[in-house]
């Protein structure tokens, strides 16, 4: 379908596509059996510029927005969803700079991101505070010029591989959720390690591990947006990348319907293709009728978002939560459409449904979401009735 | 360094090629053009000379007014500037577009003139050695590799099997083979300014023409396969077909 993408769009998405069909399909199996971290492309695709497509063009970037970000994201997921996380997630890292940081801090991290010279990651997660953020353990403390941090962040992308970190913590736990604040954390400040690297059922490629503190120093000068914003950041990158998750589940979808329809114009039983059993065309329209509204939800929610709408925790959760949703349903029948063969390593198809599993997951679960989305329409309901 | 690439931008081999009404050319607007395969090796050679020893890269077509996007992608990938010869009657004769390179490149001084080996669109793979001949610089065909010293390169050849090495005083013409090199992709960032970016146009010096494309044709349908499956008696199967339909023996 014709999104009326501009030149400068289709041109990214096409390069994005090449770049995933030439380098990044043929060597996704074996990223995903070794569970390495694909730096060889990684950098290829900074020094095709997409690694800064939504970083204004100030700090080097391309000055493109969200729309570009899900562009590039859903291409690469096409190949290997585990592989285009490395750029999703980096972006999870940037957001919070670009949105929240001072002019000095966006000119010392932004420029090198978006050359793809170094990679950001987002830590929040702890291993008992997941969906529920204010059970955070992880505090700073501020003495002299820096704040000391400490605590252990879980399962954070891309640990270990990238450069900067912006972790939240607690600064003062006397005011809950309003007592967390956010830093800028450097691979190199005394005190920050990484735990082992995660043994994941999909986006192995993708490096996931802790992050742990131990005194760590931090400049005062690396708070991002004043003690105790820490909580409104997290919520604000969320509510700016979960399309990005909605793209990265609709690539991993697309990729799994086009090997499906391939296959079952090529798999022969009872003397024909089993591609010309209405059982097999019925579920491969559905597939496809389901990828095209997620599609077509995404864009406009990424559209909305740079277009400055205020205001779109919801659109946003809605995004993510359709998105991931068929992508499962799409990747689990195209396991069902390659039959036994879906089922073997073998076949690109079982990692697909792997990978797709986790876009229901992260960056909240889909229950938050529907969380976010029921409560939002309760919050409008009555603001309605005040007037 | 001055590092001259001449490209061609040919019909992408995945689109559908349609011949005109007169059976002289193919119809335009179905196709997408985009750079020659081989001649994107020979760019990323320029490119890799310049970014390792410094200099300049110049990109050199000739055709169309509409060739000069070919001229655009390679600023994409790094290329410093380019220059269109506007051929408004360009006719794919090898001879013309080699005369027309020559005469404009007489006058301008170079180290090193790149090629692809030839254009998979007709695959002549004439008009480097013939641009070269006419300026009457050393060319060699086909390099696999090119390595630069004071005065002259060193480059290699592939030989049915054997690498033959030449050396080759500058000014010099190279033809490049696949596997010269791995071709970047092209930089977003430089596709945007690439747009801007001024072209300079020079009209193309006629030459008569010495071949007369008669007529072009699609090739002949190829019979549809025969598949012998795989049992006891596939052997024998196979063996009467070869005797008797396909009359091989």
């Amino acid at each position: 379908m014709d999104y009326f993408l501009t030149d400068e769009q289709k041109e990214i998405r096409n390069l994005a596509r090449q770049i995933a069909d030439e380098k990044i399909a043929p060597v996704a199996i074996e990223y995903d059996e070794k569970g390495e971290f694909a730096w060889e492309i990684v950098e290829i695709l900074a020094k095709s510029d997409l690694c800064g497509l939504y970083i204004d063009e100030k700090y080097g970037g391309l000055g493109g927005g969200v729309f570009e970000l899900c562009l590039v994201t859903e291409e690469l997921s096409r190949a290997c969803g585990g592989i285009a996380l490395s750029i999703a997630a980096t972006a999870l890292g940037a957001f919070p700079i670009i949105l929240s940081g001072s002019e000095d801090q966006k000119e010392r991290y932004l420029p090198d991101i978006a050359k793809g010279k170094k990679l950001a990651a987002f830590a929040i997660t702890e291993a008992d505070a997941g969906s529920d953020i204010g059970a955070m353990q992880t505090t700073a403390r501020r003495e002299g010029d820096f704040y000391i941090v400490n605590g252990t962040k879980q399962w954070i992308t891309n640990a270990g591989e990238a450069e900067i970190y912006v972790v939240i913590a607690v600064t003062d736990k006397s005011k809950g959720p309003r007592g967390a604040s956010a830093f800028i954390v450097e691979k190199g400040f005394p005190g920050i390690s990484f735990g082992k690297k995660e043994n994941k059922m999909g986006i192995r490629s993708s490096a996931t591990r802790e992050v742990i503190f131990d005194d760590c120093k931090v400049p005062k000068e690396n708070l991002l947006g004043g003690e105790g914003k820490g909580f409104i950041i997290a919520i604000k990158n969320f509510d700016h990348s979960r399309p990005g998750v909605g793209a990265q589940a609709i690539g991993i979808a697309q990729g799994a319907l086009e090997k499906a329809v391939q296959y079952a114009k090529e798999r022969e039983q009872f003397g024909s293709p089993i591609s010309s059993f209405q059982g097999i065309q019925f579920m491969l329209a559905d597939m496809a009728t389901q990828i095209e509204a997620a599609r077509a939800l995404v864009y406009s929610v990424a559209k909305a978002i740079d277009s400055g709408q205020k205001g779109f925790a919801k659109e946003s959760a809605m995004a993510k939560l359709f998105a991931s949703d068929v992508a499962m349903k799409v990747t689990t029948d195209a396991v069902q459409i390659f039959g036994g063969y879906g089922y073997m390593k073998e076949y690109p198809i079982e990692k697909m449904m792997r990978d797709a599993k986790i876009t229901q997951i992260y960056e909240g679960t889909n229950q938050i979401q529907r969380n976010i989305i029921a409560q939002a329409l309760i919050k409008e309901a009555a603001s309605k009735k005040k007037k | 360094m001055k590092i001259i690439v001449c490209v061609k931008d040919v019909p992408d081999t995945e689109s559908n090629i349609r011949i005109t009404h007169d059976g002289k050319g193919i119809e335009q607007e179905s196709v997408t053009f985009i750079l020659n395969p081989y001649d994107e090796f020979a760019v990323e050679e320029a490119l890799r000379i310049k970014e390792s020893i410094g200099g300049e890269v110049m990109a050199l077509t000739l055709g169309l007014q509409s060739a000069e996007r070919v001229l655009r992608a390679c600023f994409g990938l790094g290329v410093d500037n380019g220059i269109l010869i506007r051929d408004d009657n360009f006719t794919n004769d090898p001879f013309l577009t080699a005369s027309a390179i020559a005469s404009y490149l007489k006058n301008i001084s170079f180290d090193i003139l790149l090629f692809g080996k030839k254009g998979v669109d007709l695959n002549y793979g004439q008009v480097g050695v013939m641009t070269a001949e006419i300026l009457g610089i050393p060319s060699v065909s086909a390099i696999t590799k090119l390595e630069i010293g004071k005065s002259k390169v060193l480059c290699h050849r592939e030989a049915e099997g054997n690498v033959e090495k030449l050396e080759v005083p500058l000014p010099a013409a190279f033809t490049a083979e696949k596997g010269l090199n791995e071709p970047r992709y092209p930089s977003l960032k430089l596709k945007m300014q690439a747009k801007k970016k001024e072209i300079q146009v020079v009209e193309a010096q006629k030459t008569d023409s010495r071949i007369n494309l008669v007529k072009m044709e699609y090739p002949p349908k190829r019979p549809e396969g025969k598949i012998i499956e795989d049992n006891p008696e596939a052997a024998s199967k196979l063996v009467d077909f070869l005797h008797n339909e396909a009359k091989v023996f």
